[in-house]
């Protein structure tokens, strides 16, 4: 499982773990997430993000 | 081809343009013209950056030559932008040089607001508002322990929880009588600030300060009252004022920002304006949600298909970890009044009219759990 970090607020996306408060279930892969998904910390949307390293 | 569209500013704003527009056209040619370095990094993440490990080198997120080749833009980095010739669609930059454009995008953020002090330590004030000054403000912790924030706002108490968490002793001054007065009800205001002092920081309330002296190494802060603290650093964190004088001397109109209908145009139609230094509507907010909404309806009018703005309701997380916090500050032109519900654990403070619809909140400690409830029955901003 793959971790994602937010550019602008630094909010972490870990696929293990998903963003079930916003309907993206747990191992849920990042290629999997809709697009209209964005950072629930503030709000940008995923092509903001960027891989981090584990 | 034509003109480039030319954007000002390489903040958040102007990166969040350049990279939208590139999204929806591969093609057209765009030029970020900036006065500081011209790379890319998240303003947000300066002030809790000592807790969560980073220095200024590690917050660039990519420097101009790298984004540009990134996002397929012309960056000018270290370009001040002087003047805008509005009739012959140029903007001329220090020095003399004329850039034309097809179309303008002014994102040139706010100035932190200055305090009229007095005393031989006034020059040495530093203010936060970008990484530049960052950079300076952390060569200037080095080997120091006391740091006095004047400012008990979003940024100062921000900067006040991250610097008490990484060891040095903090002062907070206002001149209210509680922190985030703009944003929370006095039990709020309570709240965070019995948090933050359990974390260390130490306020100075309904404290006007008059005077900072050099006294040897140190700096002395002295308040009208003349009560007086010592400090090694004052950082200041009073305000932000839209940098509106390029565009005004433009004959762009001005009021609190640069004056933008929903599409984020100015009077003149190949002229827009987003960020800080904008009004959209009436409203000023100086906030990254804000832009990236704003971001993407001006990438789709400037390629061509005129959108207008719509802002939903935007939270705002205040970046303290002593005391979790969110606000969704209500218009509060409209009629309403706080109703306030504090324990122990938490406040949840609603703002309702007086038909009872929720028009903002603010949330503490345990209460920020129904952020997400709440947040879908706030009206939009902007719709
Ligand atoms: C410490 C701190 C923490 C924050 N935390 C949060 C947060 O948690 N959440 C949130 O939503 N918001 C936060 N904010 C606010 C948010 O960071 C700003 O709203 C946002 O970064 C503004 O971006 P901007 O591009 O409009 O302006 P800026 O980032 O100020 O960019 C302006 C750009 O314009 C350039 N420029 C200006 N004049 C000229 C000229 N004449 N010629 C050429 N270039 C020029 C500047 O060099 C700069 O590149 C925070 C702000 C600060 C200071
Ligand atoms: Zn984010």
């Amino acid at each position: 499982m793959k971790r994602f970090q937010c550019n602008i607020c630094g909010l972490i996306y870990d696929e293990s773990t998903g963003d079930p408060e916003h309907g993206i279930k747990a191992g849920t892969r990042w290629e999997d997430i809709p697009e209209g998904w964005t950072c629930p910390e503030c709000g940008v949307c995923k092509i903001d993000f960027e891989m981090v390293e584990i | 081809m034509g003109n480039p569209v030319v954007i000002v500013g390489s903040g958040l704003a102007g990166y969040a343009v350049a990279r939208e527009l590139r999204k929806l056209n591969a093609e057209i040619p765009i030029v970020m013209i900036s006065a500081d370095h011209g790379g890319f990094y998240s303003k947000p993440m300066l002030s809790n950056a000592l807790s969560t490990g980073k220095t200024p080198e590690s917050i660039l997120n990519g420097d101009a030559v790298q984004m540009a080749s990134q996002l397929k833009i012309t960056i000018r980095s270290h370009c001040r932008v002087t003047a805008i010739d509005q009739p012959g669609c140029a903007v001329i930059l220090v020095g003399g040089e004329k850039i034309f454009y097809d179309q303008l995008v002014l994102a040139l953020g706010a100035d932190q607001v200055s305090l009229p002090l007095s005393g031989d330590g006034v020059a040495k004030i530093l203010t936060v508002n970008d990484l530049d000054d960052y950079k300076k403000f952390r060569d200037a912790l080095a080997g120091k322990k006391r740091v006095t924030i004047i400012g008990a706002g979003l940024i100062g108490c921000e900067f006040a929880n991250d610097l008490a968490t990484a060891g040095y002793h903090v002062d907070v001054i206002d001149i209210s009588a509680q922190p985030l007065g703009r944003l929370l009800p006095s039990e709020g205001g309570s709240f965070i600030r019995q948090k933050l002092e359990e974390s260390g920081v130490v306020f100075h309330l309904n404290a006007s300060t008059q005077s900072i002296d050099q006294v040897r190494e140190r700096l002395c802060i002295t308040f009208a009252n003349d009560a007086s603290i010592e400090t090694d650093i004052v950082l200041s964190a009073v305000g932000l004022r839209p940098r509106t004088q390029l565009a005004a001397a433009a004959g762009i109109p001005v009021n609190r920002g640069i004056v933008v209908n929903r599409l984020l145009q100015t009077q003149f139609s190949n002229i827009y304006a987003l960020g800080d230094c904008a009004e959209v509507e009436g409203k000023v907010l100086p906030f990254v949600m804000p832009i990236t909404h704003a971001a993407r309806a001006l990438a789709a009018t400037l390629s061509g298909n005129p959108t207008p703005v719509l802002y939903p309701a935007m939270p705002v997380i205040v970046k303290t970890p002593a005391c979790s916090t969110v606000v969704s500050p209500p218009d509060f032109s409209i009629q309403g009044e706080w109703h306030v519900d504090a324990d122990k654990d938490g406040v949840k403070a609603l703002y309702r009219d007086e038909t009872g619809n929720l028009l903002g909140y603010a949330l503490l400690g345990a209460a920020t759990k129904e952020k997400n409830n709440l947040t879908a029955q706030l009206p939009p901003v902007l719709m």
